[in-house]
């Protein structure tokens, strides 16, 4: 399965006004390839979520979007403290960023559940110390 | 609802998007929490927040969201309303707190989002 186009974005973890900027860099560019709006809907929402996620968490990141023929796959790596409880950071409601973040319109436990929610398939892989790895797809 | 009738309902002041207000939105969501609105906004919407940063119009934006109405007064930075001209979201701002801006785009029958299909 060849993948048709991928985009790689660095994100920079200091710089909270240009949080989400990468995802709407993805948004504008698969609507250029004709992607249905449904779809990167789909895709713009749950990279979003995860981009903010390295901001807050993990000193930023990269982000990979690739296309291929039937589904977009996402992926968001950082070298952050990782996650010590993915059962609990799954839990709606449940948080640990500082409050800070919550007055800028996040932190309230919905980051992964959202990710998971508008994503067909989500893989997380994480290590104490050393950071984490989130590979979502979406098909079409 | 078209943005003209929103503008209207509410005495609001229209900072950018003055050529989007003949489209319409399909229902509202009204919230200060950004992760909120991602969860539970539907497209073709209005957001309706007293929260002005530029995560707001992004969040917005990744959404498909029409407009985002700012409440309370608030005053924007030109950032963002840099940032909603390039992408193409129309914003108002009106004096009405929250409570009564919603009250009164529902009582002139705008849905909310958990009222609608899709």
């Amino acid at each position: 399965m060849a993948e048709v186009v991928r985009f790689h974005f660095d994100v920079d973890g200091n710089n909270f006004t240009m949080a989400g900027q990468a995802s709407v860099e993805v948004k504008k560019s698969l609507r250029q390839l004709g992607i249905s709006p449904e779809t990167i809907r789909r895709v713009s929402v749950a990279m979003y979520e995860g981009e903010i996620n390295m901001v807050i968490h993990a000193g930023g990141g990269t982000a990979d979007v690739l296309v291929y023929e039937n589904f977009i796959e996402i992926i968001l790596a950082d070298e952050g403290p990782g996650i010590s409880n993915l059962e609990l950071a799954m839990q709606e409601g449940f948080s640990t960023a500082p409050d800070n973040v919550r007055s800028l319109g996040f932190g309230a436990g919905m980051g992964l559940p959202n990710m998971k929610r508008y994503t067909d398939s989500m893989d997380i892989e994480t290590a104490l110390g050393k950071g984490t790895k989130i590979t979502m797809r979406v098909n079409f | 609802m078209k943005l003209n009738e929103i503008k209207e309902i509410l005495a609001a002041e229209v900072v950018c998007g003055d050529g989007l207000l003949g489209r319409e939105v399909t229902s509202a969501f009204a919230c200060d929490m950004m992760s909120d609105v991602l969860a539970f906004a539907k497209a073709d919407s209005v957001l309706l927040t007293g929260l002005v940063n530029p995560q707001t119009i992004r969040t917005a934006l990744m959404l498909d969201m029409q407009a985002v109405v700012f409440v309370r007064a608030k005053k924007l930075t030109e950032e963002v309303i840099a940032l909603a001209k390039e992408s193409g979201i129309a914003v108002l701002s009106t004096d009405y707190r929250m409570f009564e801006t919603c009250g009164k785009l529902y009582a002139k029958g705008l849905k909310g989002s958990g009222e609608i299909d899709g």
